[in-house]
């Protein structure tokens, strides 16, 4: 008997040792892993939302990605709640959400939680260095299971990077996307994609389904989040935001992508690109079919600048260009109003359904309720402005006010008028001279004299020869100065676009004045205008100036080196010596006792 | 007794030690493979190609995925619609399209060798007379061209997961349409999607374990299985196929027993077969055979053959010829009411035990771990382990807990 009595004893114990296994032989290596992926969880969790439409009928997935409340999510999520949402983080508490700007083609939407400006916020990654087989996982609120707003965390492999996607229907395409075998599920939608050390690397919205229901199979796609953090300022708009396009066609031809067709008011043509070339990189990216090319387009705003090479007869040219919109302006809203005639989908922010000929076809939500009239809660009220074209006007309007008061307050510029005379050197030799009124203005260089008249049709007045319209477009700074937000004409806030010779991406001002469109850009810190843009037709270069070295002049903080160029050529480059005010007039001015 | 204390702590310290290996195992494991994983997916998506044919309508999606066995272009698919057509595109990893012929095919295991109109003879390929056996709750990967999502040169996709079980295909009408009875890997991967068929199984060190099967769908449950076929299974298969000929149905199909056992020599006589589905119930029991002697009686319904279960007289006689004469057969009756299982054995002389919990059925002749044919037929059980991963782990702690046992027992002694 006593014989056996250890055997029984040694059993029980090797149940319960099998029990406490982890706790008895911790492995350091084993246990820091364990640990590196419960932080990482823990710190994803506390930025993962729970979005709720505000009657709690259905609901989607975000991201935090500032302290003052910003979140990313899926416009697909934000169509079908209107103006504002409720949104739980893992602290268990309901936030209220207002709406501020929309991607509709990218299926991105920007909203803002309220009521606190210390949010847990994501740490982003850079997405082009995700690769296959890294470890990533997905955070969301898939089937609203979460009573608490606890994210739900599913843990898997980067299947493929740089994915296409067909858009779903009219919008909602996915392109340069990431790839994963991480659950997506219904409700995941806007939700982040976290690489394995917590950072945030995409926001999931998509996958492959066909005949197996709307579950996961193994297959979902993420935006990337280069993507989605280029596209963030533009959103901060409060505006629609547009995609981009070459304003080319291109087609694969035996290993070579080649342009098949091409619109002649395309900032590409003007550079230069023309039916047969072949193009070989465009945005640091080689490309090799058209499909690549087409991936690495979505990626970017409408106006955004890339480098773009292409191929002719052996020789290669590199060059810059402006990409122009997908659809113009009235045609966006159009779209985004006409998918709001469709039927919307019961429960609201599963992930979408790839388009297949055999697959069903799902309607895709569209701005539902988003421009119509709708009861706000009190919370989001002075927070929200209807306009068309916007998805929220309000964040539109302080923008401007910001950057305004920022510029003229911190450069002192008010009052400075129109009389001008500035005198300093050319960069490449002499000395210049530029005389400024409200109606005329003139420019001397080693080169030459010449002059521009502000009275008659502006169009015309594009002087001094191969700048642009250098003399107008100061013309329209003095306008902008004098006669503000309100009295230039119309005025909006465009988001950050990438100008100037470094393309240094910056807050941008729109205004329109005589049809003609001038850009504004504002630094971040200092508020300085760093640059104007006049564009005197809509297929026409531009006249760029780039403002740097900002010092003072006569107690006003101005720019001291001017560099002009236009059609991606230099025309000048000024440095500023002496700078006036109500300075005497160009000759014949009636200015008498002005002085 | 302080004797007894010391053994006790020395068997405790054996069984602890015995405890930590398997940790210890498979952290060298990973830690070994880890930096490499990018490495492996890369090498296996560069062996993978995609295969364009026929299809692309009413579901039938017209692509699928294939593996290069040869540098010279050999490549292996699933046997399918995608292939008939004279304009078969085979696009490569590095984006070269070529169009393939067929060399031959394996109507059993469904599979197809083709042939790239290639000279080039350093095509990336996997070695299938090296390619290794998986065990249960190895991780791998399913590299393929699921959905078409890789487009021109694109890499294919790689999912991951374990393997969750390695288990005859419970391939019959009813359960899930197949010609193929033997093992397969099943894996808690979303890995036979569409298109992904003729994708590679590849352990974490990008070798081959076996070739991603078509979409198979349980008639009962509705559960889609995640499966491939290991390497073992059709690698000679290949060679007859590679020589340009077709598999013969009958003589490869492993499931087919060369001396066929029947019911008769059981001592079984149904009743006559005159319905599309006959019920099997028994009519008669030969004295002095093994049915005679483990207690069948007229009236009985066959329910079960081998836990597969079996719902007409022609369907028996299948399930009964697949097995040697010398197999033990165990089979299922309803009586009153009441289940009644028994395992005969036309060969033996003496009756066998009853079995009930008795789990002596023989293993096919697989050369795989006995506690992986658990799943024998069990569409339940192998619905569970689709979706649970995790029990793949636990299988691999009971291993460790039963090891355990047999080195502390005679410790003790």
């Amino acid at each position: 008997m006593n014989c056996y009595h250890p055997i029984l004893v040694a059993a029980s114990l090797l149940s319960s040792a099998a029990a406490v296994r982890g706790a008895v032989t911790p492995d350091p290596a084993v246990v820091q892993a364990e640990d590196q992926r419960a932080a990482a969880i823990a710190k994803a969790s506390a930025a993962t939302v729970a979005v709720f439409d505000s009657a709690g009928a259905g609901g989607g997935s975000a991201v935090l990605i500032s302290p003052d409340g910003f979140a990313v999510t899926n416009f697909h999520v934000t169509a079908p709640c209107g103006a504002a949402m409720k949104c739980g983080l893992n602290d268990g508490k309901l936030y209220d959400a207002v709406i501020v700007g929309i991607d509709p083609v990218g299926d991105v939407a920007l909203i803002q939680l309220l009521g606190r400006d210390d949010f847990p916020v994501a740490e982003i990654a850079d997405s082009d260095q995700v690769r296959v087989g890294d470890w990533c996982f997905a955070s969301g609120n898939p089937f609203l299971l979460a009573d608490d707003f606890t994210p739900t965390i599913t843990y898997g492999l980067v299947s493929g990077v740089h994915r296409y996607q067909y858009p779903a229907g009219t919008l909602l395409e996915y392109t340069d996307c990431l790839q994963t075998d991480a659950a997506i599920n219904p409700g995941n939608s806007g939700g982040p994609l976290f690489d394995a050390q917590g950072r945030l690397i995409g926001i999931n919205g998509r996958g492959s389904f066909e005949k197996r229901g709307r579950v996961n199979v193994g297959v979902g796609y993420a935006i990337s989040i280069n993507q989605v953090m280029r596209f963030v300022p533009m959103l901060k708009s409060g505006r629609i935001v547009d995609h981009a396009t070459l304003g080319a066609t291109v087609s694969t031809e035996e290993g070579s992508v080649v342009v098949d067709d091409i619109l002649e008011t395309s900032d590409a043509f003007r550079r230069g690109l023309q039916y047969g070339d072949s193009i070989v990189r465009f945005a640091d990216r080689e490309i090799t079919t058209a499909n690549a090319l087409k991936n690495v387009l979505g990626v970017y705003p409408s106006g955004w600048r890339v480098p773009l090479t292409y191929r002719r007869e052996g020789e290669s040219f590199s060059t810059q260009v402006r990409l122009m919109g997908v659809h113009d302006e009235s045609e966006l809203i159009e779209l985004v109003q006409s998918e709001e005639e469709q039927p919307t989908e019961p429960h609201p922010g599963g992930p979408q359904e790839e388009p297949k000929d055999n697959g069903p076809k799902l309607p895709v939500p569209g701005l539902e309720g988003l421009l119509k009239k709708k009861k706000l809660p009190a919370a989001i009220i002075g927070k929200y402005e209807a306009r068309r074209g916007y998805a929220n006007y309000w964040y539109n309007e302080q923008a401007q006010q910001r950057l305004w008061t920022n510029y003229v307050e911190r450069s002192a510029v008010n009052g400075i008028g129109y009389n001008w005379k500035l005198v300093g050197n050319v960069e490449t030799g002499g000395a210049f001279e530029l005389i400024t009124s409200a109606d005329r203005a003139e420019l001397t260089l080693p080169t030459g004299h010449s002059g521009a008249i502000f009275t008659g049709d502006l169009a015309d007045q594009l002087s001094p020869p191969r700048s642009g319209g250098m003399l107008l477009a100061i013309n329209a700074w003095q306008r902008f100065i004098d006669k503000g937000l309100r009295r230039f004409g119309e005025v909006y806030y465009l988001g950050k676009l990438p100008h100037g010779p470094d393309n240094r991406v910056e807050n941008c001002l729109v205004g329109y004045f005589e049809g003609m469109e001038t850009r504004f850009f504002f630094a971040d810190e200092t508020g300085d205008l760093t640059g104007i843009e006049l564009f005197t037709a809509d297929d026409a270069d531009p006249c760029e100036i780039s403002f740097s070295e900002f010092k003072e002049f006569e107690g006003r903080r101005l720019p001291k080196r001017w560099l002009i160029r236009h059609a991606e050529a230099p025309f000048a480059e000024l440095v500023v010596e002496t700078w006036n005010v109500n300075a005497s007039q160009p000759s014949d001015a009636p200015q008498d006792g002005a002085n | 007794m302080s004797g007894t204390r010391r053994r006790y702590s020395k068997l405790l310290l054996v069984a602890l030690a015995a405890l930590c290996l398997p940790d210890a195992l498979r952290l060298t494991q990973s830690t070994a493979t880890a930096g490499s994983l990018h490495d492996s997916i890369r090498s296996a998506q560069r062996k993978v190609v995609k295969i364009y044919g026929a299809g692309g309508v009413s579901g039938l999606e017209a692509y699928q995925t294939g593996i290069l066995i040869s540098a010279e272009g050999h490549v292996l698919t699933v046997q399918s619609y995608v292939l008939d057509t004279d304009d078969l595109a085979v696009v490569l990893d590095d984006g070269r399209k070529f169009t393939a012929e067929i060399l031959g095919v394996d109507p059993v295991r469904e599979l197809a060798v083709l042939k790239l109109p290639i000279e080039n003879d350093s095509l990336p390929h996997f070695n299938l007379a090296a390619a290794p056996l998986a065990k249960v709750g190895e991780r791998v990967l399913a590299i393929s061209n699921l959905f078409n999502i890789a487009g021109g040169d694109e890499p294919v996709s790689a999912l991951q997961g374990v393997v969750s079980a390695i288990s005859p295909l419970d391939a019959r009408r009813g359960s899930h349409q197949a010609a193929f009875h033997g093992n397969v890997y099943i894996v808690d991967a979303a890995a036979n999607n569409p298109g992904a068929a003729g994708g590679a199984l590849v352990n974490w060190r990008g070798e081959l374990l076996g070739l991603l099967g078509k979409e198979l769908r349980s008639s009962a449950t509705g559960a889609w299985l995640h499966y491939a076929i290991p390497v073992d299974q059709f690698v000679a298969s290949v060679e007859t196929m590679e020589a340009g000929r077709t598999v013969a149905d009958a003589g490869t199909n492993s499931s087919t027993a060369t001396d066929p056992l029947s019911l008769a020599a059981l001592g079984i006589v149904l009743v006559p077969d005159i319905l599309p589905r006959t019920p099997p119930y028994i009519d008669s029991v030969i004295a002095d055979s093994a049915a005679g002697r483990a207690g069948l009686r007229p009236d009985d319904l066959l329910v079960l053959v081998e836990g597969e279960p079996t719902a007409s007289c022609s369907l028996v006689v299948d399930q009964v010829i697949r097995r040697e004469s010398f197999d033990d057969v165990r089979i299922s009756v309803l009586r009153g009411g009441k289940l009644v299982e028994v395992t005969l054995n036309a060969e033996a002389a003496e009756p066998l035990d009853e079995t009930g919990e008795d789990e002596s059925s023989s293993l096919e002749d697989s050369g795989y771990p006995a506690e992986s044919n658990d799943l024998n037929g069990d569409d339940a059980g192998m619905e569970d382990l689709e979706d649970a991963p995790a029990e793949a782990d636990e299988a691999t702690i009971d291993e460790a807990v039963d090891a355990d046992d047999a080195e502390a027992e005679p410790a003790v002694e």
